[in-house]
């Protein structure tokens, strides 16, 4: 009898749905990944969690979390998903009863990089809450990668969550990914999903370059009111400054 | 002169709508252009804003002796033009106060001048919304989202106060208004533009703005060319006889 080890666990093909979209080459020269990281919230608890993804120019960052959210409890996760040749960041979660998990989550991309945000949320129990709010801008030859599943079980009345998302493309060579996908086994439950894929608003630019708006700025406002928003609540306010002046230097660097 | 088209044809999306359309305004001036649905005075705003699609084919203007169709967009409005939308564009999530900011330090930063301190911004968007009696809460609201018809066109004027061009191009900035906001528009387009160093292009359908903006010139516009040019008079007689008899005569 054999035993696979984890470091023998075989690179991922396109074959699977989670990998679809991913970047496999660069994948392979970091193969394996480095194991999940576990967040655990008890019961009744409050947490905030944060991920910048800024891998250098090349490099490829895979984050996996793996997060039991425990009855009454709930956590706020924000990500700015920037870095790397390939970056992609996972999340595996799972909600007790009366459990809320709110992720607010963005995706910058430029030149020839993949980016993901990978979601699998678990509503294992009834009265459990979920939000997922994705707003996604790629330019060039980026492409960018919303895959999120919400499964509910048979037992998980009174069910509510949602997942919005918005991807806006710069360049006709750029690519954008959405596929909400929803498992439900409860009858009384509450899903909603958006998801738009869309170009900047050429009256807009218009209208502002009429007022002496060179297009520099006037693209970099409307894309910064494209995503403002999503670092809104971050309670640390040093951790919000990080997050969001790291998104908008990403973002002059891409008009 | 400010101002000078000469035999300016343009089409839009092959289409001919200018047909050789030429007019002077001098400094000190205020022009109204009327004319039927379909003449070409928005048409005549647009191509003279540059906006993209609106593509000039003959002819050529000048704005204060510099070729107007050789700048982009930006550079008209860091020239001293001003276009006055007939249907403000709505941006959720700019705030009037910002895009207003922005537009103005690029229009300085275009012509060599230090950016406006955000002080001394808000004291001069305080002044103008006052003159247009604008409530400053709605400047820091985004720019014309959920803002009244009427609403709009008075932001629009602010705007206008607050960039304090040389050429203001006003399509259709009288219609949506009722007679009391019409008042106000009125006043606030002399007391902003009603100036020796600057002029203002007026373009409506109807000849009650022009009670409160009084015209030096009226121009009429049909089928893509100036027919009939006259003093404020000839306003009064378009509003009486209609366009079509006008135009015949």
């Amino acid at each position: 009898m054999t035993t696979l080890s984890l470091a023998a666990r075989p690179l991922p093909t396109r074959r699977a749905e989670e990998w679809r979209y991913s970047d496999l080459d660069a994948l392979a020269a970091i193969w394996p990944t480095p194991a999940p990281t576990h967040i655990d919230v008890a019961a009744g608890e409050t947490a905030h969690h944060h991920l910048l993804q800024d891998a250098g120019e090349g490099a490829a960052a895979v984050h996996d979390y793996v997060i039991s959210i425990a009855d009454g409890a709930r956590l706020d996760f924000h990500l700015l998903n920037i870095g790397g040749k390939f970056g992609r960041v996972a999340f595996t979660v799972t909600l007790g009863r009366g459990a809320h998990f709110e992720l607010n989550g963005a995706i910058i991309g430029s030149g020839e990089q993949t980016l993901e945000i990978i979601t699998s949320v678990t509503h294992a129990e009834p009265d459990a809450t979920s939000g997922q709010t994705i707003r996604s801008i790629l330019g060039q030859r980026a492409t960018g990668s919303y895959l999120g599943s919400i499964n509910v079980a048979r037992d998980a009345q009174r069910t509510d969550a949602f997942q919005s998302v918005k991807a806006m493309l710069l360049d006709r060579t750029a690519t954008a990914n959405v596929k909400p996908e929803l498992e439900i086994y409860a009858d009384d439950v509450k899903c909603a999903h958006g998801a738009t894929v869309g170009e900047l608003d050429k009256q807009a630019l218009f209208y502002m370059a009429s007022r002496g708006m060179d297009p520099a700025t006037a693209k970099t406002l409307l894309l910064k009111a494209f995503v403002a928003g999503v670092f809104d609540d971050v309670v640390d306010e040093a951790v919000k400054d990080r997050l969001e002046s790291a998104a908008l230097a990403k973002l002059e660097r891409l008009v | 002169m400010m101002l000078t088209i000469e035999n300016l044809t343009n089409e839009i999306d092959g289409k001919a709508i200018l047909k050789g359309l030429s007019l002077s305004i001098k400094a000190g001036e205020i022009h109204a252009i009327m004319g039927p649905n379909g003449a070409g005075k928005s048409t005549l705003a647009y191509t003279l804003g540059g906006r993209p699609g609106y593509q000039v084919t003959g002819g050529n203007a000048s704005f204060n002796g510099v070729n107007l169709f050789s700048l982009e967009p930006h550079e008209r409005a860091a020239a001293g033009l001003f276009l006055g939308f007939q249907y403000p564009v709505e941006i959720p999530g700019v705030s009037n106060l910002q895009f207003l900011r922005e537009s103005l330090n690029s229009q300085r930063k275009a012509c060599g001048q230090e950016p406006l301190s955000g002080g001394e911004f808000i004291k001069l968007a305080k002044e103008k919304a006052a003159l247009l009696g604008l409530d400053m809460e709605m400047l820091k609201r985004p720019v014309n989202v959920g803002f009244s018809g009427g609403e709009k066109k008075r932001a629009e004027m602010v705007q206008m106060g607050i960039l304090d061009p040389k050429l203001a191009i006003l399509d259709e900035t009288d219609s949506g208004l009722d007679i009391d906001a019409l008042k106000i528009v009125g006043a606030g387009i002399n007391a902003i533009m009603r100036k020796p160093d600057k002029a203002v292009l007026l373009i409506t359908h109807y000849q009650r703005l022009l009670d409160y903006v009084k015209p030096d010139f009226v121009h009429v516009l049909a089928a893509g060319r100036i027919v009939k040019s006259g003093g404020p008079e000839l306003a009064l007689e378009l509003e009486r006889e209609g366009y079509a008899e006008v135009v015949a005569a």
